[in-house]
This record gives structure tokens, sequence and C-alpha cells, in this order.
């Protein structure tokens, strides 16, 4: 398909794909409308907490880095919004490190942050979270190799087919034409829809800066107009 | 007239470091030990080589159920979930994985779907069974053996 944005499975650059990407041409079933795969998944048994958007009030202090709010709506594919959806995300921090065991870049780790969140769309399909801007962080796919600073991102949908795992970039970042991850995507185009956006009206006054970042899901074979 | 259709945002790996933000302690049981048709459901992600994947993240997903189960150091995982009444949909991410995955775990070889593919790949997608109410499914990501996955996108337009 000429006008798929998804990255192929194969990326040599990105040498981990060159002994997991499957390299048969995948199987497209007829589905009909009860197909399982269409199920709108009814995610977890822990409820969202009312803080659980706020990475920056999970400890008793508060995080070092730029505080930022990142937000946008969980949109179909036509447009619509999409309310009541599942948005997870995680991070480094702001030194660029995960806390995560086999996070090993030598960058220090900060006591007052995780770097998890999730939250549920509202009606309009915003999601919103308060955070701190993540640092970038090497890792040892090449010599030398950065990634650019992002948020990975998870987002369910109304079908089980539109399920989605990303990452968010903030705009600007020198770091964009080193990084396979990013450059998997075939088109610029597409590309610079993972990138969010300065948004001075999201930003709140000697407080956090603002971003606006929307995600669209993919369309479902019975989607009605 | 439909709406124009709006391209979907790109996939990204799940990267190696999701272990702390995505899994949750119920994830992997998607009904309780005494649910009447409870299944384990179990196996391993392997690559290209044979090796484990052991930073792959699952999904199921079934009518009211849905399970989430990351891989340990040696590629297994592991869900308690209801006997399906056609197929269970499983999802697999992982790092190296620009996009997931989608395939089908049958407990049988006779349904309709099956019959449509190429006999020498059709029982990557049916589970054996491994004791009572349990059944084993290995996830091959590439390979002489590699699982048949799917693609539902519907073309755009
Ligand atoms: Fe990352």
């Amino acid at each position: 398909m000429t006008d798929d944005p998804h990255p192929h499975h194969l990326t040599p650059s990105y040498r981990s794909t060159v002994l997991r990407a499957p390299a048969r041409p995948p199987v497209r079933p007829a589905l009909d409308p009860e197909a399982a795969e269409l199920l709108d998944p009814v995610y977890g048994h822990q409820p969202v907490g009312p803080l659980d958007h706020d990475l920056t009030r999970q400890h008793e202090g508060e995080p070092i880095g730029e505080r930022i709010i990142v937000t946008g709506r969980v949109l179909d594919s036509r447009g619509r919004a999409v309310p009541d959806t599942l948005v997870e995300i995680w991070q480094a921090n702001a030194t660029g490190r995960y806390a995560h065991p086999v996070d090993r870049h030598p960058a220090p780790l900060d006591p007052n942050f995780t770097g998890s969140g999730r939250c549920l769309t509202d009606a309009d399909g915003r999601y919103r979270f308060v955070t701190i801007k993540p640092g970038a962080y090497p890792w040892r796919n090449h010599p030398n190799a950065w990634r650019p600073a992002h948020i990975h991102f998870s987002v369910f949908g109304t079908a089980f087919t539109q399920r989605l795992i990303t990452q968010m970039y903030f705009p600007g970042d020198p770091l964009f034409a080193h990084d396979p991850i990013l450059q998997s995507v075939p088109r610029p185009e597409d590309r610079e829809r993972l990138v969010c956006a300065f948004d001075l009206d999201t930003t709140e006054p000697e407080w956090a800066l603002g971003y606006q970042w929307d995600v669209v899901l993919g369309a479902t074979p019975f989607e009605e107009d | 007239m439909p709406a124009p259709s709006l391209p979907p945002t790109p996939s990204q790996t799940v990267g190696p470091f999701f272990a702390y933000a995505l899994p949750y302690a119920e994830g992997p049981f998607a009904v309780s030990e005494d649910h009447p048709d409870a299944i384990e459901l179990h196996g391993r992600v392997l690559d290209g080589a044979g090796e484990p994947v052991p930073d792959a993240l699952l999904e199921i997903c079934q009518p009211g159920l849905f399970g989430r189960c990351p891989t340990e150091a040696d590629g297994s995982y592991r869900f308690r979930t209801a006997r399906p009444d056609t197929y269970i949909p499983l999802l697999v991410f992982a790092r190296g994985l620009l996009k997931p995955v989608w395939t089908r775990v049958y407990l049988t070889g006779d349904a309709p779907f099956l019959a449509g593919l190429d006999p020498v790949r059709r029982g990557t997608l049916v589970a054996s069974p491994s004791g009572e109410r349990s059944y084993r499914f290995d996830v091959r990501l590439q390979g002489d053996r590699e699982t048949v996955f799917l693609h539902h996108v519907p073309p755009r337009g």
C-alpha cells in the first residue's frame, strides 16, 4: 500500500529489526462485523486515578526538569473524537535515564520521577498530561547513537485493530536526522506527524510550557459514517 | 458524503523500557482461576535465530476480556483466559518491531480460515495441548517456521 504511513518491519539501520522483522507478507483475513479483532478492548482492572495523568506529583518532592503540559485529541480516521479511551505514556527523566533496571545510561535517576502515567480521553477525545521534558539518551545501535527526546504513547481506540503504540517527539530536535527509529517512517510528512507543536495557549504563565499533539487511529473495516 | 480520511499516526517501537509502565499484576489473568472455561495459554516469543525475545509485550482481546503479558528472560509468556468460541486474537509488540504483529491462536485445526492458508504454514496458528486446560503457542517472528501474521487495515479512500 503506497499510502501506508507505518515503518517497514525490516529497517536494517535499526539493528534490532534484523532478526525480529517478519519476512513473509501478512495475510488479510475477511473480517465479519463480529470478528474478535473488532471488539472494544475492555482494558484493565485498575481504575484510572485522578493524579495518574500528572507525572510530577507521584512522589514526595517535585522532579527536576522543565515542567511541561502535553495535550491533544485522539481521533478516528474520519476526524471524530474518540472519547473514554485509555492513553498510557512512559518516558526518560530530564537527564535521559529511564527508571528501568536495564537502562545503564550513566545519568542520574531522579527519586521524584518514575516517568509513567495514564488518563482517559474526555468527551472531546482530549487527553492531558503534566510531566517534565525528557532528555535525549544514548543507545548502542551504532557508534555515538542518541535518541531524540521522546515520550512513548500507548492508545487503545474502539476496536482492537486500532491499537497503537508510538513515540511523540519535540519540535526542532537536531537528532531527528540521525535517529533510525524516527527515520523508519518512510515519508517526511508522516514523520512530521510524530512531532508535537509548542502552543502558547496551552502554556500556563509562570508554571509550564504547553505542547499539542493529536493521535489519529487507523480505520476499521466497519467504521460508520 | 463521508468525511475525508485522516492518515493514521505512524507506529513506533515499544522499545526496551516499557516494563515499568505497561505491565500490571493482573494483566495476564483475563479470567479468574475458577472461571468454568478458564484455560492457560502459554509459550515463547522467538526471533529469526530461534533466540528468545525477552522484551516483548503480548495482548489478547476476547468478548469482555483483555489480557496483557510481558515476556520473561527466556521469551516466555503465560495468560489465563477463557476458551474461545473461535480463536484468540493475539497482538505482539517488542523492541525491534517498529509496528506490532497480529496473529490468531486456534485451539483446533479445523477452522475455515486455516483451510485457506498455505498448508505448510497453517499449523503456526494452532496451539498444542500441554496438559489439562493448557495450550502452548509459540510466536516465531522470522525464519522457516515464521508465524502467520495478519493485516487488518482496510484500503483508505
Ligand atoms: Fe524511549
